[in-house]
């Protein structure tokens, strides 16, 4: 239930940033009847859970959103510095990285993380690992990788 | 004085945006393979794309546009990585392998049945 009033009001909320219409009755109260329907049928589709409204995240996966921006931001001028060197120092590898984090939300969080970050692409998702394929040496650095694991596990464990 | 600091912080962040949008097309085109290739898309996807945002919204300042903005930046996080994803597992499904690929490497324990 807690669920689906969340999800009704950050659709309104949603509605309302993005249509501008803060005074008019009739389109507000068309506003919240399209919402209403919408969690309906989302309620019907019984996609109305912890996926869809991530409830359980706490103000954590801000932190992780500031410090994965700065990978983010590292790893893009790696793999600059690989595209302008004159001859691209490329050692391309698949490597096989552990992957705990206990709910979907959570691997597929860290997968994402993983694709993000430039120089590293998650290629395919087992049940305790992923295939991450790394553009250069640099970039298939075990730790750094496992360590972004241990971050969104951090992440999901505070929930 | 504030309008200034405004114009040049979206200047910057249109000059750097643009500068790794640029990398990111010639690395589409110097990079031998499918599988590096995608790494070039990842510097237009993150970089390029969310700097160019960034600089829209220091233009913008703090109206409706900027938090329209904010989605389109969010969307944008969410949906290249899933995107990238579904083309590298098809590619790899098909049987791409990454060309020069290192195999046996010393970093963890067995890989997995299909590589």
């Amino acid at each position: 239930m807690i669920h689906a009033v969340t999800m009704g009001l950050g659709l309104f909320g949603l509605w309302l940033l993005l249509s501008g219409f803060l005074d008019n009755t009739l389109l507000l109260g068309l506003g919240v009847a399209s919402c209403v329907v919408s969690v309906y049928i989302a309620a019907r589709m019984e996609v109305v859970d912890n996926e869809s409204v991530p409830l359980q995240l706490k103000f954590g996966v801000f932190g992780y959103l500031f410090w994965l921006s700065a990978e983010i931001g590292k790893a893009n001028w790696t793999v600059t510095k690989v595209i302008l060197s004159p001859r691209m120092r490329l050692n391309q590898r698949i490597i096989t990285v552990p992957a705990n984090q206990k709910t979907d939300v959570g691997r597929v969080t860290f997968a994402n993380s993983i694709t993000l970050t430039p120089g590293t692409i998650t290629v395919e998702t087992e049940r305790q690992s992923f295939l991450v394929h790394a553009l250069t040496n640099e970039a298939a650095d075990f730790d750094a990788l496992a360590d972004m694991g241990d971050r969104v596990s951090a992440v999901e464990n505070r929930s | 004085m504030i309008d200034l600091a405004l114009d040049i912080a979206s200047w910057i962040s249109f000059a750097l945006g643009g500068f790794f949008l640029i990398v990111g097309a010639i690395g589409m085109i110097r990079l031998p393979d499918f599988w590096s290739r995608l790494h070039g898309a990842g510097v237009i996807d993150t970089a390029g794309a969310e700097l160019i945002l960034l600089g829209m919204m220091f233009q913008a300042g703090l109206t409706q546009v900027t938090i329209k903005l904010i989605l389109i930046g969010l969307f944008v996080f969410l949906t290249s990585p899933t995107g990238t994803h579904a083309v590298a597992n098809a590619a790899f499904v098909a049987g791409i392998r990454p060309l020069g690929e290192i195999k046996n490497d010393d970093t963890k324990e067995p890989k997995g049945t299909k590589s």
